[in-house]
């Protein structure tokens, strides 16, 4: 099998994920310019990305009473001070603007009998999320000049002297190349999992928090090119339902079920509340003898169960079936809760790239939103497409600027290109398969940089043999061969996973302290030290990752790369 | 976590292999969907919305406490229908207004 056909497209602007961000940025360089769009997606924009399933809540809103700084102070104290001020302010300035938005694309809010929407704590609102994706799709389709290019999957930018110009990729539906130039590049692509052994190893190994599907191939992709990127050990852990990972938050918040050990002792308070302390809490009552833990549902009430059961079917469905298939429902029995293995996701911790105010990356043209982008935790939906349409703005504020560049393709990438594509699809059959490497790599990620079974500790021993292993499977991955082009995507896939672990070793190894339990914790330094209040930055050259540590940057900041 | 496909049911749209966030579901020699990388399935029940003959019924693996019941969804205007055939042959059906938020 060969790359059947190739192909170049221009355009004004590509975004590479056609997610929460990435679709809401459409709509907003659409509404503000007539600047022409590529939308490449690896699967269909219809349910891509987090949103799949649906969502339960908008977890990112400015209730009434509220300002928009207390939700700075809200996800700095969630990080313990590692976010960065002026995105998350910019950001929360704008998440009720966004709300407002989707609320007229079609999203069901629940509204009180004066019109308000009704809040479920300081920071959500009460909505039915299921179709949120389809709406958004839906809008993105309306749109004039806007080229969705579905199941196509991206595998490199193409950078020149620090400038984006586009990227390469190839359909996995009838292996097309393709070669995309664009004088605008959004990086909206999630973030990554599948690093670490998951909670459910056997059949149901997809059976996790953060999409399966989300590699960190925009990772990858930036630090191949020389972007600087930020808190990648800032790892995130949820604590969700035992084997359905389904979330916590809409039975701990909604009924108000505390967490407690097997001997029913409610341990919350003990730890603290934090969402890292959350998982930290669990951990240890497990290590201690005291597990399994559990959320206390029982005696809740049987008036609750109906509704948490159709809470569920509309953004995690197989909690819904596990409650009606063992015949006990919520109030009959309590809910047991695990961490799950880590991730690396700027949506709900701070990892990913360095950008600046306006989500500019370090590389010239190339922008970053969502979950991809780092330093500004705690965005959920709303904050996604806030960062969306940030990026958006100032690409359509930058397009205008240099609209008389041309820029010209270099036959010769897209020519070596195809022949790497090629390479992989003819290969013979060698030893391993793409599934055993990618099963040795979480394997050594559990095992030596804080996987479930070291109960998400490491130390700096450990690391070192995590970095040694991971970097005798990428020599590996040469020998392996894809059958198809659905293969040849699981090839970058895991390429793109064992770039973004070696990243991720580095900074655990750079952070000295432990200032998150369970995210980052570091048994050399097992306490949290002032000296640390800082970024710790990654940026590869020659080959070779760099630390670069950066100060706190405060939301009266406005920042702008200087040194690149 | 995973869907089985009814091929007798299935009509061969290729809906739920186009809307599938994991590109899993590819067409047989008949032109049938079938899922290829069952292991692979996030369980978001996307193609199970997308299927309008029913053909698509979602279950949890042994592995995570499943027992064999199957779950499918039928969509009737603003109203989704969770269908769930027990293990034990008892069936239970949820309803869903579109226009309803959730209460939690």
């Amino acid at each position: 099998m060969k790359i059947s056909n190739q192909k170049i497209i221009h355009t004004d602007v590509l975004i590479i994920g056609g997610g929460t961000a990435g679709c809401y940025a459409a709509l907003t360089i659409r509404e503000h310019s007539k600047a022409s769009i590529v939308i490449a997606e690896k699967a269909n924009i219809k349910r891509s990305g987090c949103l799949a399933a649906g969502v339960n809540a908008i977890n990112a809103y400015i209730v009434k009473g509220r300002k928009p700084q207390d939700y700075v102070d809200y996800a700095r104290k969630d990080a313990d001070e590692i976010v960065r001020g002026d995105l998350l302010l910019t950001m929360s300035e704008k998440l009720n603007e966004v709300t407002r938005k989707m609320e007229q694309l079609g999203l069901v809010i629940l509204k009180d009998e004066n019109g308000e929407y009704v809040a479920r704590g300081n920071r959500n609102i009460k909505i039915n999320g299921e179709n949120i994706k389809p709406i958004l799709a839906d809008a993105v389709r309306k749109l004039d000049d806007v080229t969705v290019l579905n199941h196509l999957n991206i595998t490199d930018y193409i950078v020149e002297n620090n400038q984006i110009l586009g990227a390469f990729g190839f359909s996995i539906e009838d292996g097309t190349a393709y070669e995309i130039r664009a004088k605008k590049v959004l990086c909206s692509t999630g973030g990554a999992a599948g690093l670490y052994k998951p909670n459910n190893p056997g059949f149901s190994r997809h059976k996790m928090w953060y999409p399966p599907f989300n590699t960190g191939a925009g990772y990858a992709m930036g630090i191949n090119a020389g972007a600087e990127m930020t808190t990648f050990e800032m790892r995130f852990i949820a604590l969700r339902c035992k084997d359905t990972i389904a979330p916590t938050g809409t039975i701990a918040q909604g009924v108000g079920a505390k967490q407690i050990n097997s001997k029913g002792e409610v341990y919350e308070d003990k730890y603290g509340i934090t969402t890292s302390q959350r998982v930290y809490g669990t951990t240890e009552e497990n290590l201690e003898g005291r597990g399994p833990c559990y959320l206390r549902t029982e005696g809740i009430g049987k008036d609750k169960d109906n509704d948490l059961k159709k809470a569920y079917l509309n953004m995690a469905p197989s909690q819904t079936l596990k409650w009606i298939e063992q015949g006990k429902n919520p109030s009959e029995q309590n809910v047991e809760i695990e961490g799950t293995e880590p991730y690396i996701v700027g949506g709900h911790t701070a990892s990913g790239y360095w950008v600046d105010t306006n989500r500019q990356t370090t590389i010239k043209g190339l922008y970053a939103a969502g979950d991809v982008a780092g330093g500004a935790p705690q965005k959920y939906v709303t904050g996604a497409l806030v960062e969306g349409e940030i990026a958006a703005l100032d690409i359509v504020k930058t397009l205008k600027e240099d609209n008389d560049k041309e820029y010209t393709e270099k036959e010769e990438l897209f020519a070596e290109k195809i022949k790497e594509y090629n390479h992989i699809l003819e290969q013979k059959d060698g030893l391993f398969t793409i599934e055993q490497m990618e099963e040795a790599m979480q394997k050594v990620m559990d095992a030596y940089a804080g996987g479930i079974s070291s109960h998400y500790q490491f130390n700096e021993n450990s690391l070192k043999l995590a970095k040694e292993k991971i970097e005798k499977l990428i020599v590996l991955c040469d020998q392996l061969s894809a059958q198809d082009y659905h293969e040849l995507m699981f090839y970058y896939e895991l390429r793109e996973r064992l770039t973004v672990c070696l990243t991720l070793i580095e900074h655990l190894n750079a952070r000295k302290e432990t200032r998150w339990h369970s995210f980052a914790e570091n048994l050399d330094h097992p306490k949290k030290s002032d000296d640390w209040k800082k970024y710790v930055n990654t940026k590869k050259v020659d080959g070779k990752i760099k630390v670069i540590y950066r100060e706190l940057v405060k939301e009266d900041q406005f920042y702008e790369h200087h040194d690149q | 976590m995973s869907i089985m496909i009814s091929k007798k049911q299935c009509v061969g749209c290729k809906k739920c292999i186009d809307v599938c966030p994991g590109s899993l579901i590819k067409t047989d020699k008949d032109g049938k969907a079938f899922i290829k990388y069952p292991k692979d399935c996030w369980g978001c029940t996307s193609c199970l919305k997308e299927c309008k003959t029913g053909a698509i019924a979602f279950y949890l693996g042994a592995d995570i406490g499943g027992m064999g019941s199957k779950m499918t969804v039928k969509e009737q205007g603003d109203t989704i229908l969770w269908k769930i055939e027990k293990y034990t042959g008892d069936t239970e059906t949820i309803e869903i207004n579109k226009k309803d938020s959730n209460k939690y």
